[in-house]
């Protein structure tokens, strides 16, 4: 019996080191432990011995079968690796071709910008404030210190609708319109984006319709000195915290004194380059005080309020900012332009 | 305004100082000067030369060879193309070694075979600006008078050894628009004194101007002023080279002596003259009265004027001679015969002048002065200096006197200023004597009263009436560096986007994130886009500009599509088929034909996509885009803005396709479209299947909802049930949805279709739609048997609403 059993286990052991499929494996199941298999077969011979054989030989028969089970087990396991390695190179794809993108549509420049600056601005307690586009002469010139037949209107040629009405030329109805709703109420701080229309021939540097935002603080106490701080705190937020600013005197009819700011050139920080024609220095802000005239028309008395206002054109700053060198890009929606800017 | 550094240092000393650096100066502290331009562009050894013979050149029919006296021993001989070049003239000379502009050497040469030993030059070849000059010499040589001295360097007779500063001036500062006001403003900031031109005048005429002329003004509110002198004897010629160098530096052509001194101190003080042939003024009498209406004049350029009432003239006993301020009449004219002139000197009205330069187009150096007030102090300084000029250059005699009216007076402003004023201001410390010391330098007169100053300012600067004006003209003059960068002290306010501003920033954000580029659409479009396209107001009237600059963009947009509809096909022009685009932008609206309030400005946010509904990607080509991608779009858009109760309704819509558009109603409001172009419209532009779709902004915020609820996650579980029905083709699927949530119930917690299928097998007039239903009660679990009785009375109630049949 234990010959047998031994070589039953040899033979066993033989033919599963040999299997090279899980039906094999299962098919030596059956042969050697099934309900007729050779060990059963092996077994139904225990009868014939003594009752002091039957626990060795019983026992030896419990290791061969144990030790079939746990080979037979091993080999199912190891040929199932195998099996899940097989398929799993078989599903290997190329990880380098490109995946499928959702959509991702762009901001425009201008509105990319626009936000921008209103962001520094609304941290430093901004509000932004809106208005028509189609104005009354009232708004548009006369409240701004710029009466009929004032020559500073030459300035600005502008697209009539009616003889009171007019496509607005700057924001700065919006300040005017602000402040008679605040009816005297203090501290005025906005700012005013939107689009503004002047009479001028499309060309590079010329658009007859265009994006300003303008700025108008007022209070008792404001100073020309807190214009120059506040421009400078914006123009460091906007290009970079070394960015410095100068004012030159200018003339606006709705603020006196009046200075164009320049901001130090963001392309060769103040050395000189084409874009800063070599000054060094990049003109982009109109501001100045608040001309008393203007005050007086909202209502706010000049002998006891204050204020500054400035002024930019969005294009200007988005050309600086992204190299952009024709104005009408941003009108032409050439899809080319606009992907361009669909990342942060 | 074209500023001569020789020429201004006659009144202010600018030694010291290069053209480039006094145009810093000049532009830091306010003026902007554009340009500072050298006049010699590079001249050298070019003299005056005597052409004392001219012969035809043996080989060459067009050339001269002339000898030429330089002042040296040997006489020059010279081979010259110019068609005017004679005997007996004066010209300038560039002899062997000179050079002119562009670094051009002059040497010895042979032109068809014979030496030339030098070159007559053109006034272009001195790099002069020849279109100040006559024809004549602009076609050949420049020919000089007759009175240069030969051997004279070139650049010393026409004083090109000079730099001009072209000022760029801001309308307030007309000041700037004469050479004393430039004068005084470099003397401000070099802290220089000024010296004003003498003026000696010396009436040797036995007449008394008021005897030969009468002044009246009739139009008082146009004119404060109107004075004149009577000079009798000139001789009209050409005027001396000084005069005409000057004129010509500043940009003004030479014409003839008396007109170049008019124009002369017209620069220097900024009062514009008028010289009339005093032969040809009628009745003794000058006039300035408003025109007649029907009243015609011939300008001094030949150009016929219809005068209206409101316009000034200036006129004798019997008609009009001038535009006063604009244009001399040519029935009063200086020409070469003119012996007795009448010189006027007034001060118009500035918003006179200027309506009637507009209205009749004619802009000149003179209107363009009255318009911004002439200095009244000027007025007969400059009358005195200009007669003075005339005689000496044209001779002749004055008349005894000035011919005047006077029907307004002016009187310096005095402005009160404290040093505490000047510096909460600015932000500044300035002491008393800092700001004494800045006004000392402009030449403004003050005086000291109880700590304040009250300042003169002096007439010539008109722009200076409130205190503020003068703390600017402190602050230039201190320096805008010099004002120290300070934060806002006060209240703090918190900044923050309205409600209506933070939904449009959601809107193009949302509209990003699903793949459309935001574009920026013009306002202005052509009457024929409106009529096509109709949109969401097919009432509205286009609102028109009175002049605009084309047809193209006449007319207020009242729907962003159409513009939209040329982004496509811009880009489709340029090969890009996929246009997915969206603008949120402002359309103008009103019912008015004509105009007489604002219309109303309502923001839209509109968007087209056409081409295909994604990129095409390696593993299948992509499909193009239908109307569900576009429709997809904006059902998300809702649901971002959690707006809950918008439908959509089949109607007609002109410029959409007839069985693919509908109106989108929010809150049963009319709010916006939706559909694909109407094949004629894609036709007409060329375009590919394109989806539109448009709504206002103002019905997507009213119904946003930003707040978020949190509901409690479902205790129990729900059980869904699927069904379909074939209905008739016709049975909108909203109809479908709305009848399955009437009859199921509170049970009810969502519905979709998941299915919809269109077949022969149905028959051409039906289609099957299917069903997925969810039921569940937030307090028990339903049973199968509850769910499928609802289920039964749902499927009921579809059987009869919409005779539907139940496919199993
Ligand atoms: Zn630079």
């Amino acid at each position: 019996m234990k010959e047998k059993l031994k070589a039953l286990k040899e033979a066993a052991l033989a033919e599963l080191a040999q299997a090279d499929s899980q039906q094999a494996l299962s098919d030596l199941r059956v042969k050697y432990m099934g309900k007729k298999g050779a060990l059963t077969e092996v077994l139904r011979g225990m009868g014939a011995l003594s009752a002091e054989e039957r626990p060795v030989i019983g026992q030896l028969a419990n290791e061969v079968r144990a030790e079939i089970e746990r080979v037979l087990e091993q080999k199912l396991s190891e040929l199932e690796r195998l099996e899940t390695e097989r398929r799993l190179a078989s599903e290997t794809i190329d990880v380098t071709l490109p995946g499928r993108r959702p959509a991702q549509g762009a901001a425009h420049p201008l509105n990319k910008v626009i936000r921008e600056i209103e962001d520094i601005f609304l941290g430093m307690g901004y509000s932004i404030a809106e208005g028509p586009e189609l104005e009354h002469d009232y708004y548009n010139f006369e409240a701004l210190n710029l009466p009929k037949n004032h020559p500073a209107r030459d300035m600005q040629d502008s697209f009539y609708v009616t003889e009171e009405l007019l496509m607005r030329t700057h924001t700065s109805p919006v300040q005017v319109r602000t402040m008679e709703r605040m009816k005297g109420e203090v501290p005025v701080k906005i700012i005013c984006p939107g689009r503004v229309y002047r009479r001028d021939e499309d060309d590079a540097t010329h658009s007859h319709v265009f994006t300003q935002i303008e700025g108008l603080v007022i209070d008792r106490n404001i100073r020309m000195s807190d214009l120059k701080g506040t421009l400078l705190q914006f123009a460091q937020e906007m290009f970079g915290r070394d960015t410095k600013i100068r004012m030159r005197p200018s003339f606006f009819p709705f603020t006196e004194p009046s200075a164009e700011v320049d901001v130090s050139c963001v392309m060769c920080r103040g050395e000189g380059c084409r874009v800063c024609k070599h000054t060094g220095w990049l003109e982009i802000l109109g501001s100045g005080m608040v001309h008393p005239r203007v005050l007086e028309m909202a209502g706010y008395d000049p002998a006891e309020y204050r204020g500054f206002a400035f002024g930019m054109g969005v294009e200007r700053i988005a050309m600086l900012k992204y190299g952009i060198d024709d104005i009408r890009h941003f009108y032409m929606n050439d899809l080319r332009f606009l992907r361009q800017f669909a990342h942060l | 305004m074209k500023v001569s550094m020789q020429w201004l240092s006659q009144y202010v000393d600018l030694s010291g100082y290069t053209g480039e650096e006094l145009a810093e100066k000049l532009t830091r502290s306010g003026i902007e000067v554009d340009v500072v331009e050298k006049r010699n562009r590079g001249v050298s050894g070019v003299v005056v030369g005597y052409v004392k013979t001219r012969e035809k050149h043996p080989n060459a029919d067009k050339l001269s060879l002339c000898t030429v006296d330089v002042g040296e021993d040997e006489l020059l001989q010279i081979v010259c193309g110019a068609p005017n070049v004679a005997a007996g003239q004066k010209v300038p000379v560039a002899k062997i070694g000179a050079v002119l502009p562009g670094d051009f050497k002059i040497k010895k040469a042979k032109l068809r075979g014979v030496e030339s030993q030098g070159m007559i030059c053109s006034a272009k070849e001195l790099g002069m600006n020849d279109k100040l000059l006559p024809k004549e010499i602009q076609e050949g040589i420049l020919v000089l008078p007759e009175q240069a001295e030969i051997g004279t360097d070139i650049t010393e007779l026409l004083a090109l050894n000079d730099e001009v500063l072209e000022l760029d001036l801001t309308p307030n500062r007309s000041d700037c628009l004469s050479m004393i006001g430039v004068a005084y403003e470099i003397a401000a900031i070099l802290g220089r004194e000024v010296k004003l031109p003498e003026a000696s005048l010396e009436e040797r005429g036995s007449k008394r101007a008021a005897d030969e002329f009468s002044v009246s003004i009739e139009a008082a509110d146009a004119c404060s002023m109107y004075t004149a002198r009577l000079i009798e004897g000139v001789k009209i010629g050409p005027s001396p080279l000084w005069l005409q160098n000057r004129l010509m530096a500043a940009g003004i052509r030479p014409i003839n002596n008396v007109v170049d001194v008019t124009n002369y101190v017209m620069l220097e003080y900024g009062q514009p003259l008028h010289a009339f042939d005093a032969d040809r003024l009628a009745g003794g009498r000058i006039r300035v009265r408003y025109a007649e209406s029907g009243e015609v004049l011939t300008t001094l350029d030949d150009q016929e004027r219809k005068l209206e009432p409101h316009m000034l003239v200036i006129a004798d006993a019997e008609k009009a001679v001038a535009l006063a301020g604009v244009m001399g009449g040519a029935n009063s004219e200086v020409t070469p015969g003119t012996t007795r002139i009448l010189l006027e000197s007034a001060k118009f009205d500035g918003g006179t002048v200027r309506k009637t330069s507009r209205q009749l187009g004619l802009r000149s150096e003179s209107s363009l002065r009255f318009e911004k007030e002439v200095n009244p102090e000027s007025v007969i300084a400059a009358l005195n200096r200009a007669a003075a000029l005339i005689v000496e250059v044209a001779g002749g005699e004055h008349a005894q006197g000035i011919t005047q009216a006077v029907a307004r007076t002016f009187e310096a402003a005095k402005i009160r200023l404290g040093v505490k004023r000047v510096n909460d201001y600015l932000g500044t410390e300035l002491s008393l004597s800092e700001i004494r010391g800045i006004l000392d330098r402009l030449h403004f007169t003050y005086e000291e009263q109880d700590g304040d100053l009250v300042v003169e300012v002096p007439l010539r600067r008109g722009d200076i009436t409130r205190d503020v004006d003068l703390i600017e003209e402190i602050a230039r003059l201190h320096g805008y560096d010099h004002i120290p960068s300070t934060p806002i002290t006060g209240v703090t306010t918190p900044g923050s986007r309205t409600y209506g501003q933070r939904i449009r920033l959601e809107v193009s954000r949302y509209l990003n994130g699903t793949g459309l580029h935001e574009a920026i659409l013009y306002s202005f479009t052509h009457p024929d886009r409106i009529a096509e396209w109709r949109g969401l107001y097919p009432d509205v009237k286009p609102v028109q500009l009175a002049m605009p600059m084309s047809t193209e963009r006449s007319v207020l947009r009242t729907s962003l599509i159409p513009h939209l509809i040329d982004t496509a096909v811009y880009n489709r022009n340029r090969n890009i088929d996929d246009v997915a685009v969206f603008e949120i932008g402002k359309v103008f609206l009103t019912d008015e034909e004509v105009l007489t309030r604002q219309p109303e400005e309502k923001f839209l946010v509109s968007a087209l996509w056409t081409g295909r509904a994604a990129a095409d990607h390696w593993s299948g080509k992509a499909r193009k885009v239908d109307f569900y991608d576009l429709k997809g779009v904006l059902d998300g858009l809702l649901a971002h803005l959690a707006i809950r109760d918008a439908e959509y309704r089949a109607v007609a819509q002109d410029g959409l396709h007839p069985g693919r558009a509908a109106e989108i109603r929010i809150g049963g409001r009319r709010a916006g479209v939706i559909g694909q172009l109407h094949p004629e419209l894609q036709r007409r532009y060329d375009l590919d299947d394109t989806y539109v779709w448009e709504l206002e902004l103002d019905a997507l915020a009213d119904a946003a909802d930003i707040s978020i609820t949190y509901e409690a996650l479902p205790k129990y579980p729900s059980i869904q049930r699927d069904i379909a029905i074939v209905v008739d083709r016709g049975v909108p699927a909203a109809s479908l949805t709305a009848a399955v949530r009437e009859a199921g119930g509170d049970w009810l917690k969502s519905v979709e279709v998941f299915d919809v299928y269109v077949g022969d097998r149905l028959g051409s007039d039906k289609k099957s739609v299917a069903l997925s239903l969810v039921y569940r009660d937030e307090e028990r679990t339903l049973t199968d048997d509850e769910v499928n009785e609802r289920n039964q009375a749902v499927i009921d109630h579809l059987e009869q609403t919409f005779s539907a049949q139940l496919r199993k």
